[in-house]
């Protein structure tokens, strides 16, 4: 029993986490078409920007949290705000410059250049002036003491917040694509470029604004991420690479270009993952994923809440 | 003993001529066989022998890295640029062609051997083989064996993945490619470890045997069987076939493909057969590529070469080469090896703006010299005769800026080699906004289409001449 709970709750937070990065995936691909692979780089540059950004904010107010202790409670949104702002900037000049002259080339071009990106990420990630190639422990903003228990299964502050922060994020976003007039724009956009653009709707603004929404609920993924683990490997890991991978994985099973899908998507692999290592193979978790996603694409390609898309001649 | 040695180097020879001559007696054109084993060979030795003598064993070594480039990018130019099927899991096929063909010549070392030393021919070895010993012999026999056994079981693969093509398209068929991708990587990773001895081989139950290839910590000690002469065969062998392929009815079936699967199919051609068989055809030579690799002094062969980022090394070469084009694909897989290399070496790149502003210069003046392109009525459109400068003030900016970048970096004490990654996303991602056709588009290299902006170029001055 304990082992379930255990499993449950490790996999609703890995889950939440995959659902929040998830979002940027499936919202790129529903507008523009196509993967953005320099999206799990963000969610690291959201992570170490956190890092980095908490540490600097730490030593100007003069805490030092060297022997333990926790820092104040505005800390974490303060850091959190600073960093998604920080990655939207990022992810609207890398639309800018990288990807909005590509508007209308062929859609392997764009892949292309977003894996280019990707690649830039995550080598000036690696830079020893920038953040460097050694894995760093993020200050401890959140309080990791066990707040209650439910059998042998602790519950902590961080824990909460974490899965809190996640589910919050994605009711903002919820609310904010389906009950408000740039919601409306994007959902135009996604469902008919060419037609959304003749009704008046600004396509560029529209796509612009798509990408920092993105970007910096990868920015909150990635500082979710950092604080659950408290250590952030370097920009370059193979770890951040599968992160991003699985975040896309659920996209697709829920129904890539349906925000709604990203995050039951999202859920669904951090289960599946999590019960998958648990009581079967803690080995092959990765096989898990990727097995689900090729079986789901077999049986119901569009995804568990897309439609199949009709190839109209 | 002359006689003897004279034998074993002239027996290949007995053999590309008896295989052509049982295959026409079976009923093909034995030419057709013929020549490229010929040429193969002819090659092979010529690369073996000229490299091996003219240069130390790092730019060997770096040349031998180019010819798998090659291999693996104009396997993936079958898939990507024929079909049209974006495949992002091809490094699936080199780990597995890999893994099967080290684990064949390891293990059957043992079985054969008594240990799994190479027992090198006179084509094995980077750094020289063994005096006396016979060409395709013993050790080398078993890796070319292990080759084809590695691209066969990988084509089987290809087949596999090829099949969801039944039901996919475009992207989600991509996406099913790197999830398989990724899952042979995991499986790799869940490999027993390598079975060091005699002992150990006999005491391990007998199926588990092949699959013992080292798990996460990589298959390094597979006997290093491969060479130069090895390589480039495989080179010219893939070359041909691939410009084979692409002139046969199979090849125009996949080009059709490509352009317009719907069309294709409304005009009868079996849409899915041909996918699968593009799949099946890439991943043999992405196998035997593989096998290649496994098999190279100074490489351990490890789940990572599975892994998608390796993938995306593949179809780098195949876009920035352009998509379709088997000699572009060859040019950009030289390129994007060799490039890395260069930059770890200013002062040689600091050389070439001896080649780069002659280039601009001229460029410049050629592009003075052009006259207006042909609008009027009657004209074949598309006719501009400044197409040829700017390619030649193109080629001159991308020359003479690596040199400039050299020489800045050389300025301020910046080594280059820290910065070769960022460097090269950079260009890929100017280059796909500047040129998104890649270097020669779909074009080859011995395409008469290729060279019309030159033809252009001079025939507008002669028009121009004959007015005046």
């Amino acid at each position: 029993m304990d082992t379930l709970l255990q499993t449950l709750k490790d996999a609703l937070t890995i889950g939440s986490l995959y659902a929040l990065i998830a979002l940027g995936y499936t919202m790129v691909y529903g507008i523009l078409k196509f993967i953005n692979f320099a999206h799990s780089d963000i969610v690291v540059l959201g992570g170490w920007l956190s890092l980095v950004i908490a540490t600097k904010l730490l030593a100007w107010l003069g805490v030092d949290l060297a022997a333990g202790g926790v820092a104040s409670w505005w800390v974490g949104p303060v850091v959190l705000t600073l960093a998604m702002a920080c990655c939207g900037l990022i992810g609207f000049t890398i639309e800018r410059l990288a990807y909005k002259p590509l508007r209308g080339a062929p859609r392997l071009n764009v892949l292309i250049t977003a894996i280019g990106v990707s690649l830039f990420l995550q080598n000036s990630g690696q830079l020893q002036f920038i953040f460097g190639t050694s894995p760093r422990k993020i200050p401890s903003l959140i309080s990791d003491a066990t707040l209650f228990s439910i059998g042998d299964v602790q519950v902590r502050l961080l824990d909460l917040v974490v899965v809190g922060t996640a589910v919050a994020l994605m009711l903002a976003l919820e609310y904010l694509v389906f009950h408000t007039k740039i919601g409306r724009a994007m959902r135009a956009v996604s469902y008919d470029v060419r037609t959304a653009g003749l009704m008046g709707i600004p396509v560029d603004r529209v796509i612009s604004f798509t990408f920092i929404l993105g970007s910096s609920l990868a920015a909150a993924g990635g500082f979710l991420w950092a604080l659950n683990f408290s250590v952030i490997k370097q920009p370059a890991d193979t770890s951040w690479v599968l992160l991003g991978l699985k975040a896309f994985v659920a996209a697709v099973v829920g129904g890539i270009g349906n925000v709604r899908g990203a995050m039951l998507g999202g859920l669904a692999i951090g289960l599946l993952e999590g019960f998958g290592s648990t009581y079967v193979n803690p080995a092959l978790r990765d096989v898990y994923v990727f097995a689900a996603l090729i079986l789901v694409l077999l049986v119901k390609p569009g995804g568990i809440l897309g439609k199949a898309v009709v190839e109209k001649v | 003993m002359t006689a003897l040695v004279i034998w074993q180097f002239l027996w290949p020879f007995g053999l590309i001529i008896l295989v052509p001559v049982v295959l026409g007696a079976i009923g093909g054109s034995a030419w057709r066989v013929f020549w490229p084993l010929a040429l193969a060979l002819v090659v092979g030795v010529l690369m073996q022998h000229q490299v091996r003598t003219n240069m130390d064993a790092y730019s060997s070594k770096q040349i031998l890295d180019v010819g798998i480039a090659i291999i693996l990018a104009v396997s993936l130019t079958i898939v990507n640029g024929f079909t049209g099927q974006f495949s992002i899991g091809h490094a699936g096929f080199l780990a597995v062609g890999g893994y099967v063909a080290g684990s064949i010549t390891y293990y059957g070392s043992f079985a054969l051997f008594g240990s799994a030393g190479a027992t090198l021919g006179t084509m094995s070895g980077l750094y020289g083989a063994k005096e006396g010993a016979a060409f395709v012999t013993g050790g080398e026999g078993l890796f070319l064996f292990a080759l084809l056994a590695g691209g066969l079981i990988a084509a089987l693969l290809g087949v596999v993945v090829g099949l969801p093509s039944l039901r996919l398209r475009g992207d989600y068929l991509a996406i099913v490619t790197l999830g398989f991708g990724e899952i042979v990587r995991v499986l790799i990773q869940q490999t027993p470890q390598v079975l060091m001895s005699k002992d150990a081989i006999a005491a391990a139950k007998p199926l588990s045997v092949p699959l013992s290839v080292g798990g996460s910590l990589g298959f390094g000690n597979v006997p290093k069987y491969t060479s130069l002469f090895w390589v480039y065969a495989a080179v010219v062998l893939t070359l041909i076939f691939a410009y084979r392929l692409k002139q046969s009815s199979t090849g125009r079936a996949m080009l059709s493909i490509r352009e317009d699967e719907i069309a294709a199919e409304a005009m009868g051609v079996k849409t899915t057969y041909y996918k699968v068989w593009g799949f099946a055809i890439a991943a043999f030579f992405a196998g035997i590529a593989g096998g290649l690799y496994a098999h190279t002094i100074g490489i351990s062969l490890s789940p990572v070469d599975a892994g998608f980022q390796k993938s995306f090394d593949i179809i780098i070469m195949v876009v920035l080469g352009g998509l379709g084009s088997i000699s572009g694909a060859a040019i950009a897989a030289a390129i994007v090896t060799y490039l890395p290399e260069l930059l770890r070496t200013p002062d040689t790149l600091m050389k070439f703006a001896v080649v780069g502003v002659p280039m601009l210069v001229i460029g410049g003046a050629l592009l003075a010299m052009a006259g207006k392109p042909d609008q009027g009525p009657g004209k074949k459109r598309g006719h501009d005769p400044r197409a040829f400068p700017r390619a030649v003030i193109g080629l001159g900016v991308i020359i003479t800026g690596l040199s400039i970048l050299a020489f800045v970096a050389k300025r301020f004490g910046i080594n280059l080699s820290d910065y070769r990654l960022i460097l090269f996303a950079l260009a890929l991602i100017v280059m796909m906004i500047t040129r998104p056709q890649g270097l020669l588009g779909v074009r080859e290299l011995w395409d008469g289409a290729l060279y019309r902006p030159l033809r252009d170029f001079f025939s507008a001055r002669r028009a121009e001449g004959g007015a005046a």
